[in-house]
C-alpha cells in the first residue's frame, strides 16, 4: 500500500498485542458464503508512473479553445491567491468543524463566507453551502412548500433545464406539484417569464401555489423583470426564488432589492475551476423571517467561557443528525472548501475588482454581439442582457461542429438541451467574461462569417 | 511581537480599509454598463471588505492555524475516516486539463475526463459487486436520496406503489432516516440486539408488504460486521422489498466483501472516506451510487457511455427515459473524482485489501491499549473503528465523554466522534485509519490512558479542558438562541467605485 | 417535589386547568434532561389537538424533542415570551415558561393523568 506505515514488524507487534495469529481471523465474522470474489482491478501503480497516466488522460482534454460557452458555468479570471490559500492542509484535510475549540478557522471562514454573499444577494441569512446552484434551487423550492404548507411550484421555463430537472427530481420524492412558465415568444419581451401566463397559473385557489422561481440573468441571458415576478406571486401569497449568479450581483439589483424571499445559485463563478461540473458552491440565502426553513449548516458568532468571540456551528437540532426522519433536509456534507475559495475570491478582488469583472464582461459581450452581427449572426431576442445572449445560426449543430475544428469553441447549441424547441433549433448561446480576448472575438467572427456564407465581407 | 502561536482573527469586515486592493482585473470602458436598465441595476455597490492582497493572504493564513487538520496531526473522528490525503491527487485534480474543462465542453473535447469517469464507475462496480454506477451524487447523503427514489421509481415501475415505508436500525446515520421523509417514505425505526448487531428477528416482524426498502450500515456505525446480514437480506427480499446499504465503512471491507454479491440491491460510496479525498473542512464530497440488475434502469441521467471504436460520450437528454432524472447540474464532482481515481490507480487490488486490513489491525490494536481503562461493550474484533464508553469514568468521577474529548486537545489530539451512535452510553467511536504509525496510535492510546487517571485525581483539569486551545468552550446556548449569523456592521457603508 | 396542584404526562407534560382553560408545559426535569433550551416551537392559536396529539417541538443545542398535549382541545394561546426567550422554559418551567392554553370540555382525561406524588416517582425512578 503506497500511503501506509506499517512494517512487518509493525504488524506482528499489533496482532501479538491483539491475540489473535493472523490478520485474516480479525475478518472472520464475515461468513463464507458471503465472502467476496476476487478482486478484480489493474495492479497499483507507483507515483512516477501514475503521474504520467494522468497526464496523459489530462492531455486527452482540450481545454485551449477560443471559448464562448458558458450557460451555467463560467470561465473566470482565478487570483493566484485563492488556490495558493486553498492548498493549504490546515483547511482541505479538515473536517467540519465538530470540535469548535480547534476548529476556529473553518468556522470564522464559513462565517465570513455566509456574511460576504449576504452583502452581495442583499438578503439576511445565508447557509454555510449546498452542493451546487441545481441542488440549492431544489431546496429553495422545499422551503417554500414548507414555509407556506403549499404544494405547488411554478418555475419559469428560462430557468436552466438541468435546474428544472433537478427539481423535478427533488419535488418527486414528495409528490409535490411542478408546473413550467412559459417564456413570451415574441415582441420586446421575448425570451423573458411570461407574466400573463404567471398571473393566470397562480390565480387557480385549487392549486395554490407555493413558490414562483426564476432566474436573473435567465438561461438565455436576458434580464427579468424580476419585481414585478415577486410582486405578482406575493399577490397569491406564494414566496419567490430568484436564481442568480454571483458576480452579475456587483452591478445588478440584488434578490433583496426586488423583493425576493430566496436566492439560491451557483457560486461557480467566483473563483472556482470549471472542472467539468464540480465540486461547485451551492448558494442559498433567505429573509429573517424563513430561517427556521434553511437546511443545511449555519455558522453563528458567540463567546467562549472567557468572553472571548469565537464561532460555532449553531442551530444544529435542524440538521439531520439530531432530527433524523423530522429534518428539513437530509444534507450532511457540503461544499465548505469552496466557500472558502468564494470568501477569499471576494476578499481580493473587492467591491470594485468584482464591479470591474462584471462590467467588463458586459463590455466583452458588447464587442461579442457586434461581431457577430457583423459576421451575420444576430441576436434571437431583443431584449437586455450583460454578458451571454443567444445568435440566430441556421444549421447551429453542424456549424458549432465545423468551428470547433477550427478551435473555436462557439458556445452551446441550444438543441442539444432543449430539443423540442423548435424558436431555439436555430441558437447559439454565447457568453463573454473579462478573459475572453478581442483576438478571440475576431476569430469567431471571421470563421462564423466565412461559415455563413461569406455574404457580408467588409 | 514575538508572538508565534495561532492567534485569533477579527473579522475580514474588521481588517477593510477603503481605497485598498485593486490592480487585477483591467479597467472596463466607462460605458460598459450604459445598455443596462436603470430598474436592473445595482444601485450602490455591495458592502464587501477592501484589503491588498497581503492583508488578505494573512488573514486566510492566520486563520488556517486555528484549525486542527489531518495534516496537523492524529484525527481518530469515528465514521469520517479521517485518513491521509495523498499530495499527487490534489495536483492531478489542478492539471489544467481536468480543471479548466467545462461541464458542457463537446464530447470530442473532454475524452480524457470521460475515459477517467468510465474507468471509475467501472472500478467502483468491481468493489461494490454492482452491475452498475453513478458518479453523479454530490456526497453520500445525496447517494442516499438517489438510491431511496430509484427505489421508488422500482416500485412504482412494478405497479406495486403502496410501499410506503422504510426500515432503519436505531444505530443507523441520522442522514437514513432524513433521506426516506424528502423521499416520501415513512420511517420505522427497529432496535438493535443486544449484541449491536440487527436485530434480524425485529426486522423481520417489520417487514411486509408496505416496506419500500431497508436500509443497512455494514460494518455498522459501532465498526460491528453484520454477521447475520445474510438472513436479513434474505428476508427482505422474500417480502419484496429492496435493500439499500449505506457505504460509510466500505473502507473496512475493501476486497472482503462485496455487497452486490451478498445481495444489496443499491448502495453509496463515500469517496471522501474511503478512497480520501479530502474532506475540506464539511466538504466537497462525492457520493457515487451502486445498483444491482434491478435498478440499472433508474440510474440517474446523464450515464457516461463507451461506444464500440471505445470513445466516450454522455447520454443526451430524455436518451433513457426510466431515468429518475437529475441530481444537480452537471455529470458530478469530477474535481473530486479524478482525486479519487488516482487513488485508486495507485493501489490497485491489492494496496486496496492492504487499507482495509490495515485499518481493521490499527482499530483492533488501539482497542486492546484501553481494555480495561474504558468500557468496551462490544467485545468481539471490530473492524475499521470501535466504541469506547466512558460510563464507568463518568459514575466513578463525574467526568463525562465530553470532558475527555475536550481534554484529548490539550494531548494535541482531534477527539473522537462522540455520543455517536446514540444507542451507547457516553460512547466514543474511534477510527484510527490504516494511515497512522504504531508510535501515534500508542501515544493516543496513552493520552487517553492518562485522562482516565486525571478524571480521579484532578477531575477540575479535565472538566475545565481544552486549556491549550485557541479558545475555551464556546456558549453554544445564546448563539442558537440569538443567532448572529453575518456580519453587519460594513452594511451601508458602501464606497463608491472610484471611476 | 414538583408543584402539586398539577398534573401531568408521563412525557413530562404538566397541565393546570382553572375552568375550562387549561395551560400546559413542561417539567422541571424534562428541561433539565433537554438541558439549555434554544427553540420552542408552538402550534397556531385556534388548533385543536387530541389527547397525546404532538403539540410543537423543543430543542436544546445538541437534542430535540417533541411535546405531547396532557389533554384534548383548541389552542387559545401561545406563549409569546418563548420566542425570543426559549430559556424561560430552563429558568421557570412551571411559571414563565408555560407554552400554551387550550380551551378544553368536561371529560375524563384528566383521571388519566399522574398527581403529583404518582410523577414524583416516576422521575425518582428514571
Amino acid at each position: 500500500m503506497p500511503y501506509g506505515p506499517h512494517t512487518p514488524a509493525d504488524r506482528a507487534r499489533m496482532l501479538e498485542a491483539i491475540g489473535v495469529r493472523s490478520i485474516d481471523e480479525l475478518f472472520a465474522d464475515i461468513p463464507a458464503t458471503l465472502r467476496a470474489s476476487r478482486l478484480d482491478l489493474p495492479a497499483g501503480m507507483p507515483e512516477l508512473e501514475l503521474m504520467a497516466h494522468l497526464q496523459g488522460l489530462a492531455g486527452r482534454n482540450s481545454t485551449d479553445l477560443a471559448s464562448f460557452l458558458g450557460a451555467g458555468a463560467y470561465r473566470h479570471y482565478q487570483p493566484p491567491a485563492v488556490d495558493q490559500l486553498l492548498l493549504r492542509g490546515e483547511w482541505y484535510t479538515a473536517y467540519t468543524p465538530y470540535q469548535p475549540e480547534v476548529s476556529q478557522g473553518t468556522l470564522q471562514s464559513i462565517y465570513e463566507y455566509q456574511s460576504l454573499l449576504a452583502e452581495l444577494v442583499g438578503l439576511d441569512v445565508v447557509s454555510a453551502s449546498h452542493y451546487d446552484g441545481a441542488a440549492a434551487t431544489a431546496e429553495a423550492a422545499l422551503m417554500t412548500c414548507r414555509a407556506t404548507g403549499r404544494r405547488r411550484i411554478l418555475i419559469s421555463h428560462a430557468v436552466h433545464r438541468h435546474y428544472r430537472e433537478t427539481l423535478a427530481t427533488y419535488l418527486s420524492g414528495g409528490d409535490l406539484e411542478l408546473d413550467e412558465l412559459p417564456v413570451v415568444e415574441a415582441g420586446p419581451a421575448a425570451g423573458t417569464t411570461d407574466l400573463a401566463a404567471l398571473e393566470g397559473l397562480l390565480a387557480d385557489p385549487a392549486r395554490p401555489v407555493a413558490g414562483v422561481i426564476a432566474g436573473q440573468p435567465n438561461f438565455y441571458g436576458l434580464l427579468e423583470p424580476m419585481a414585478e415576478i415577486g410582486r405578482l406571486a406575493h399577490a397569491q401569497g406564494a414566496l419567490f426564488v430568484a436564481v442568480i449568479e454571483p458576480v452579475s450581483l456587483a452591478v445588478l439589483a440584488p434578490p433583496g432589492a426586488y423583493g425576493a424571499d430566496i436566492a439560491a445559485g451557483e457560486g461557480q463563478s467566483l473563483g472556482i475551476p470549471t472542472q467539468y461540473g464540480g465540486p461547485y458552491l451551492g448558494i442559498l440565502a433567505t429573509t429573517d423571517a424563513l430561517v427556521r426553513q434553511i437546511p443545511g449548516r449555519l455558522v453563528g458568532m458567540t463567546t467562549d467561557l472567557d468572553g472571548q468571540r469565537a464561532f460555532v456551528m449553531t442551530m444544529r437540532a435542524r440538521e439531520q443528525d439530531i432530527r433524523r426522519e423530522r429534518a428539513a433536509s437530509n444534507i450532511c456534507t457540503n461544499q465548505a472548501l469552496l466557500a472558502l475559495a468564494a470568501s477569499i475570491y471576494l476578499a481580493t478582488l473587492g467591491p470594485h475588482g468584482l464591479r470591474d469583472v462584471a462590467a467588463l464582461g458586459a463590455a466583452r459581450a458588447a464587442e461579442l454581439e457586434a461581431a457577430l452581427a457583423a459576421a451575420g449572426a444576430e441576436r434571437l431576442h431583443p431584449g437586455p442582457y450583460l454578458n451571454e445572449f443567444v445568435v440566430r445560426v441556421p444549421d447551429a449543430r453542424a456549424v458549432h461542429q465545423r468551428l470547433l475544428g477550427r478551435g473555436i469553441l462557439a458556445g452551446l447549441v441550444l438543441a442539444d438541451v432543449e430539443p423540442d424547441d423548435q424558436v431555439l433549433a436555430v441558437g447559439l448561446l454565447v457568453c463573454a467574461t473579462e478573459v475572453t480576448t478581442s483576438g478571440d472575438i475576431g476569430r469567431f467572427a471571421t470563421a462564423l462569417q466565412a461559415e455563413l456564407g461569406g455574404a457580408r465581407w467588409a | 511581537m514575538g508572538v508565534t502561536g495561532p492567534r485569533l482573527q477579527s473579522t475580514i469586515f474588521e481588517k477593510s480599509h477603503p481605497g485598498r486592493g485593486g490592480g487585477k482585473i483591467p479597467h472596463p470602458p466607462k460605458d460598459a454598463l450604459d445598455r443596462l436598465p436603470a430598474a436592473a441595476r445595482r444601485a450602490a455597490p455591495p458592502a464587501l471588505p477592501e484589503l491588498n492582497e497581503l492583508e488578505v493572504v494573512r488573514h486566510y493564513v492566520n486563520l488556517s492555524q486555528l484549525n486542527f487538520a489531518i495534516d496537523t496531526g492524529f484525527y481518530p473522528l469515528g465514521s469520517c475516516t479521517m485518513k491521509f490525503n495523498p499530495k499527487v491527487n490534489e495536483w492531478a485534480a489542478r492539471l489544467p486539463g481536468f480543471a479548466s474543462l467545462h461541464p458542457l465542453a463537446p464530447d470530442s473535447t473532454a475524452q480524457g475526463t470521460l475515459q477517467i469517469l468510465w474507468e471509475l464507475e467501472e472500478i467502483l462496480a468491481e468493489i461494490s459487486g454492482m452491475a452498475a454506477v453513478s458518479l453523479q451524487p454530490a456526497a453520500g447523503a445525496q447517494g442516499e436520496l438517489t438510491g431511496i427514489l430509484m427505489i421508488r421509481a422500482y416500485h412504482r415501475s412494478r405497479g406495486d406503489p403502496d410501499r410506503q415505508e422504510v426500515l432503519v436500525p436505531d444505530s443507523s446515520h441520522g442522514t437514513n432516516p432524513a433521506t426516506a421523509s424528502m423521499a416520501g417514505f415513512k420511517t420505522i425505526t427497529v432496535r438493535s440486539a443486544a449484541d449491536g448487531g440487527v436485530d434480524v428477528e425485529a426486522f423481520r416482524a417489520a417487514l411486509g408488504p408496505r416496506t419500500a426498502a431497508v436500509m443497512i450500515t455494514n460494518p455498522s456505525t459501532l465498526g460491528l460486521f453484520e454477521s447475520r446480514i445474510g438472513e436479513l437480506l434474505d428476508a427482505v427480499h422474500a417480502a419484496g422489498a429492496l435493500a439499500y446499504m449505506d457505504g460509510a465503512n466500505l473502507n473496512a471491507i475493501l476486497g472482503r466483501f462485496k455487497p452486490g454479491e451478498a445481495g444489496f440491491d443499491v448502495m453509496h460510496i463515500n469517496t471522501h472516506k474511503t478512497f480520501s479525498t479530502p474532506h475540506g473542512g464539511g466538504g466537497p464530497g462525492a457520493g457515487p451510487v451502486g445498483v444491482g440488475p434491478r435498478l440499472v434502469p433508474f440510474l440517474p441521467a446523464p450515464r457516461v457511455l463507451r461506444g464500440e471504436d471505445g470513445s466516450y460520450r454522455l447520454e443526451r437528454p430524455g436518451e433513457r427515459p426510466t431515468s429518475i432524472g437529475r441530481l444537480r447540474a452537471f455529470v458530478g464532482n469530477t474535481g473530486v473524482l479524478v482525486r479519487a481515481y488516482a487513488y485508486l490507480r495507485a493501489h490497485g487490488a491489492e494496496g486496496l485489501a492492504e487499507v482495509s486490513q490495515d485499518a481493521v489491525l490499527a482499530a483492533n490494536y488501539l482497542k486492546s491499549r484501553l481494555v480495561g481503562t474504558y468500557d468496551i461493550p462490544y467485545g468481539r474484533p471490530c473492524k475499521h473503528e470501535f466504541v469506547a464508553s466512558a460510563a464507568t469514568i463518568k459514575r466513578q468521577t463525574g467526568i463525562r465523554t465530553l470532558d475527555i474529548a475536550k481534554r484529548l486537545i490539550d494531548y494535541g489530539f482531534h477527539p473522537p466522534t462522540i455520543y455517536f451512535p446514540l444507542i451507547v452510553e457516553e460512547g466514543m467511536l474511534i477510527e484510527p485509519t490504516e494511515t497512522e504509525a504504531l508510535e501515534t496510535l500508542d501515544a493516543f492510546a496513552d493520552a487517553l490512558i492518562t485522562i482516565a487517571r486525571e478524571a480521579a485525581t484532578t477531575p477540575e483539569l479535565v472538566h475545565e479542558a481544552p486549556h491549550t486551545a485557541p479558545v475555551r468552550r464556546l456558549d453554544e446556548a445564546t448563539a442558537a438562541r440569538q443567532p448572529n449569523l453575518r456580519w453587519r456592521a460594513m452594511t451601508g457603508a458602501e464606497t463608491p467605485c472610484p471611476d | 417535589m414538583v408543584p402539586s396542584d398539577l398534573r401531568y404526562t408521563r412525557d413530562h407534560e404538566w397541565v393546570r386547568l382553572a375552568g375550562d382553560e387549561a395551560t400546559v408545559g413542561i417539567t422541571a426535569f424534562a428541561a433539565e434532561q433537554l438541558g439549555d433550551i434554544v427553540f420552542v416551537e408552538l402550534p397556531a392559536v385556534g388548533k385543536s389537538l387530541a389527547a397525546a396529539a404532538t403539540f410543537g417541538v423543543v430543542e436544546s443545542v445538541k437534542a430535540v424533542s417533541d411535546l405531547f398535549s396532557p389533554l384534548s382541545g383548541e389552542v387559545t394561546e401561545v406563549n409569546p415570551a418563548l420566542a425570543g426567550q426559549p430559556e424561560l422554559v430552563n429558568t421557570d418551567p412551571f411559571g414563565a415558561g408555560w407554552m400554551l392554553k387550550l380551551k378544553v370540555g368536561a371529560s375524563a382525561e384528566l383521571d388519566e393523568l399522574l398527581d403529583a406524588p404518582a410523577y414524583d416517582k416516576l422521575i425518582a425512578e428514571a
